[in-house]
């Protein structure tokens, strides 16, 4: 698998809402992309699209080559972080990876060793529901690793994290990219991106606002005379919409 | 790949205490129905008129049981594939399992075989007991009847756990489906289908036909075949209503986003 997300002409709508509209761009692999927007602008919509759960209205969405609906054992080879907390609230948390493991074949060791990657070893016998929005993120993401997948994708996965959570998951981030995997995270929190991603892809309204890196990105959109910065950048390209 | 996620489902199932209570519910309402039943008209046998207690059928006695038990049968079913909704689990599933057709065989699997296989044991038991607890008037495995009896009682429940996941995974929420489904089965077993003219759309419900088959079609006068259809026509009635809500399932499933 070349690990590269490729969204070609992607289209959502809901009636005459239109969420996602004509959207292209690819997402390649041994850098963390950052995937921006204003609240609405489709980036969840896409991402479920990307990974088979919300079918296009058009277009299509491929990765590796391929619809993720016909990958084999995908979670072996992409990871996801959606929603945290979407685990059955009875279930204990080692349950929840256990099932994940055994429904793609990925090996029961795992289990310890991503609770023991992402700090939950020491509540992996306590139910789901007990969990804080930060501990939730973590299973969320200890579940994206379960099958060490080439393709990440996270959607807001900083959500609910303390400070020191967020410094655990951006090293993480990059330690994934620097290994040469496909890491896609979506974020509003402009500043934690400007020091983990180091390309972009921004969407607003559903459209492709600018695929670039980080770097050119922020040079671009820079106003004379104020410093450069992704936020200033980024309330440029958007109109400050949604904000 | 199904073996994998019937492994996975299997897991899950264990893991739901819901689920595991909804089982052993299932268990204790049949056979202690079966008991409080028998005992009952055992005690009252005597009182009755000559007329009633020769059209006394003792072998309906284990089905107050099995009726009982299906309202655990069918929660159990509701709560395996309603759960996934009510969580969210459903996307999680999904992302592991992506091919829509063998996540809901696999979930049909997971359902369907601890059902199957507790009323393997259950129904015996409900007759066992309650024809015990009949004492002088409860026959034995020997009697006319039985065997159509025992193989009736499983097929009801196995029957209407496949139903309920169907209809729940059509309405994709185990709340809508538990207040649809258990007052529809309830009032079904408490008579609606004995009133006149309701009865005539009624007897073809999916419990109210597979009530034939289990001596429990008609008032208590006359159990047995107050139906438009035999038994075995009742059971391919009641299989009819459980194809066809898990064809629908499947299509909502298949369909809609997640």
């Amino acid at each position: 698998m070349n690990g590269v997300i490729e969204v070609q002409n992607l289209s959502k709508s809901y009636g005459a809402a239109v969420a996602v509209d004509g959207l292209s761009f690819s997402v390649l692999p041994g850098r963390v992309t950052g995937f921006l927007g204003p609240n609405g602008a489709g980036k969840s919509t896409t991402m479920r699209m990307i990974l088979g759960l919300d079918g296009p209205s058009g277009g299509r969405a491929l990765v590796g080559g391929l619809p993720y609906r016909e990958l084999e054992k995908p979670l072996r080879q992409v990871g996801a972080v959606l929603s945290a907390g979407e685990v059955h609230r009875g279930r204990r948390a080692r349950d929840h990876l256990r099932w994940l493991a055994r429904s793609n074949g990925i090996a029961p060791r795992r289990v310890a060793e991503v609770l023991e990657l992402t700090g939950l070893a020491a509540v992996a016998g306590k139910r789901a529901g007990t969990f804080s929005l930060g501990m939730a993120q973590r299973l969320g993401i200890a579940a994206a690793l379960l099958g060490d997948p080439h393709v990440l994708m996270l959607d807001e996965p900083g959500n609910g994290l303390d400070p020191e959570g967020l410094l655990w998951l951006r090293t993480l981030l990059k330690k994934l990219a620097a290994e040469g995997r496909t890491v896609l995270v979506s974020s509003h929190l402009l500043s934690e991106m400007t020091l983990t991603a180091d390309h972009l892809v921004i969407i607003g309204r559903g459209r492709l606002l600018a695929d670039t890196s980080v770097h050119a990105f922020v040079e671009e959109h820079a106003t004379a005379g104020q410093p450069a910065s992704l936020e200033a950048a980024f309330l440029r390209l958007t109109g400050g919409e949604g904000l | 790949m199904t073996g994998m996620a019937l492994a996975a489902e299997w897991i899950k199932m264990r893991t739901m205490r819901g689920a595991v209570w909804a089982l052993v519910a299932t268990a204790v309402l049949a056979v202690g129905f079966s008991a409080l039943i028998g005992a009952s008209m055992r005690g009252s046998y005597d009182d009755m008129s000559r007329e009633r207690q020769e059209d006394f059928d003792a072998l309906a006695m284990s089905s107050f049981g099995i009726v009982m038990a299906q309202l655990a049968v069918v929660v159990f079913a509701i709560l395996v594939i309603g759960s996934e909704y009510s969580s969210g689990t459903i996307r999680a599933s999904l992302l592991a399992i992506p091919r829509r057709g063998h996540f809901f065989t696999a979930k049909i699997l997971a359902a369907v075989l601890p059902v199957a296989a507790l009323g393997i044991v259950v129904v015996p038991v409900s007759f066992v007991v309650a024809q015990a607890a009949l004492g002088p008037y409860g026959v034995s495995f020997g009697a006319e009847g039985v065997p159509r009896l025992l193989v009736g009682g499983w097929l009801y429940m196995t029957l209407m756990a496949l139903f309920a996941l169907g209809l729940t995974t059509v309405l994709r929420s185990p709340a809508r489906a538990l207040g649809l489904m258990l007052p529809l089965f309830f009032l079904g077993s408490q008579g609606l289908g004995n009133v006149p003219v309701v009865g005539a759309v009624a007897q073809y419900l999916p419990d109210q036909a597979g009530a034939v088959i289990l001596h429990m079609a008609g008032p208590p006068e006359d159990m047995k075949f107050d139906r438009d259809f035999g038994p075995w026509a009742g059971v391919g009635i009641l299989g009819l209503w459980a194809a066809v809500a898990l064809a629908a399932g499947y299509r909502v499933l298949g369909r809609r986003d997640a």
